[in-house]
């Protein structure tokens, strides 16, 4: 069993708390009341198979989502609030860069619209590892670069809470070892990071755990806890066995 | 609105534009050919060429600017780039502001090289002022602009919103006065042509044809085309939503 890398626990507010979360897209109920908290300075890991609302649960904590009914609070305001522009940062799954600028010239557009200090350009590129391709277009870079210099506009300024919609996928395993790393560093100055992914073993790197499936919340703790509450080896299993159990709990009921 | 962001969002626009050569080459040589094909058809027949050309060159920087605008936003809604931004401390009249700025400057070089070449190599006489034709051509460009950007919320692929310049700014054209003067239109036609910015343009393109000074009549026209330009980036600007279903 793997212990949580910083075990850094929330200190005083929770930086996100979402209560009784209704999300209707395209006429389909995507989540069904929804509650959590996500608790400040930690890495918390959204994991769940795709097409089970992380990514809308993502977008509504940012405040870009239309929710149908619910309260979400994040850093102590509802999402969404003209404050909070500066100090939650979003990564959307597929990158939303200009691909025909170049890193830099990219970094450079948005970090002037956050108002982020001149030196912080040359910083993010570094903590991704991409200053040498800084002066490519985003357009030549291999997915994963481009995946980076979306990753880099989420770092400037100084955002307290970090929405990552799956960071770390098709990169490198020494490249995910080291934005992990990272991430812990960014929660060891007091950041929250809130990161998705469909690969279950990423929750060895996060300090909680939310599971997700088809809208709802199935476990909301850390990973040794979720492994002994459900006397499984690793996250995968537990996972079977949460649902399981749920699917067993709504067969007693009807 | 916020300066900095302002025209932090015009300078990329531009930026943009600078690194895409084939787009900077097509914008300012499409209608400097187009204008010269014009001189050279009416050759033969002096005096035609001046009577629309002038009007022409107000049209073309109008329909170019359609085009890229309408382009450029769209690939902005789909890239998660706008979304990017209405999430961060972006105000609308800033991202509005900002590419109407720098479409305007874009627009302002091809009225000066496009007014320039048609005044001096294709040897369109126009009375009136060469600065008043430039500005009248940089007015309607920044009505293009406004327009793509209002059309680009309707469009769900480039290739609709390519589909849209015929559809908003034909029927434009066609009503403006060009080809049959508007007080000669059946009286239902004159109508809806009052009601198309278009035609505002080109009768202060057409007043500058004759008339050598600068009156009454071309500011006012001048004041209609920019006014409905501002009614169209409030259009616009009602399309961009910081919330999405």
């Amino acid at each position: 069993m793997t212990e949580p890398v910083s075990g850094q626990l929330g200190t005083g507010d929770p930086a996100a708390v979402v209560s009784d979360l209704r999300v209707v897209r395209g006429g389909v109920e995507v989540l069904h009341g929804m509650s959590l908290t996500v608790e400040s300075g930690t890495v918390t890991g959204l994991l769940g198979p795709s097409g089970g609302g992380k990514t809308t649960l993502m977008r509504s904590l940012v405040g870009v989502q239309i929710v149908a009914s619910g309260q979400v609070d994040v850093l102590g305001r509802p999402a969404g609030s003209a404050e909070l522009r500066h100090r939650v940062g979003y990564l959307t799954q597929s990158p939303s860069v200009y691909p025909d600028l170049t890193a830099r010239e990219n970094l450079g557009y948005f970090a002037a619209v956050l108002g982020a200090p001149a030196g912080d350009v040359d910083r993010v590129l570094a903590e991704v590892a991409l200053t040498d391709a800084a002066d490519r277009a985003v357009s030549r870079m291999s997915g994963g670069q481009q995946a980076r210099v979306s990753l880099a506009v989420t770092l400037l300024g100084a955002p307290e809470l970090l929405v990552l919609d799956e960071p770390t996928v098709g990169l490198d395993p020494v490249l995910r070892a080291d934005l992990w790393s990272l991430f812990h560093d960014l929660a060891g100055r007091g950041v929250t990071l809130l990161v998705s992914s469909h690969v279950m073993d990423e929750a060895t790197r996060c300090d909680r755990l939310l599971l997700v499936r088809e809208g709802d919340l199935i476990a909301d703790s850390t990973l040794p806890e979720l492994l002994v509450r459900t006397a499984s080896e690793d996250v995968e299993e537990a996972f079977l066995k949460l649902v399981r159990a749920n699917r067993a709990e709504w067969d007693g009921d009807r | 609105m916020t300066w900095r962001i302002t025209w932090a969002t015009a300078r990329r626009a531009l930026t943009q534009v600078r690194h895409d050569h084939r787009s900077v080459a097509l914008i300012l040589g499409v209608p400097t050919m187009l204008m010269g094909l014009l001189a050279w058809m009416y050759s033969d027949q002096p005096g035609f060429f001046d009577q629309i050309g002038a009007s022409l060159l107000g049209l073309f920087p109008c329909v170019v600017m359609f085009l890229i605008t309408a382009v450029t936003t769209l690939r902005e809604r789909r890239s998660g780039t706008l979304e990017r931004l209405l999430a961060m401390p972006m105000g609308k009249a800033d991202f509005l502001g900002g590419y109407a700025l720098a479409f305007g400057l874009v627009a302002t070089a091809q009225a000066l090289v496009v007014a320039t070449l048609s005044l001096t190599l294709f040897g369109l006489d126009v009375a009136g002022p060469t600065w008043a034709v430039i500005l009248v051509a940089v007015a309607d460009a920044l009505l293009g602009t406004a327009l793509g950007l209002w059309v680009s919320a309707f469009a769900a692929t480039e290739f609709q919103a390519v589909q849209f310049m015929p559809a908003v700014i034909f029927p434009q054209l066609l009503l403006s006065g060009l080809l049959v003067a508007r007080d000669q239109l059946p009286p239902v036609l004159e109508v809806v042509s009052t009601v198309m910015p278009l035609s505002y343009a080109v009768d202060a393109m057409k007043h500058l044809t004759t008339s050598p000074t600068v009156g009454a009549s071309l500011w006012g026209n001048l004041a209609v085309v920019l006014g409905f330009t501002l009614a169209a980036l409030v259009l616009g600007a009602a399309t961009l939503r910081r919330r999405t279903p």
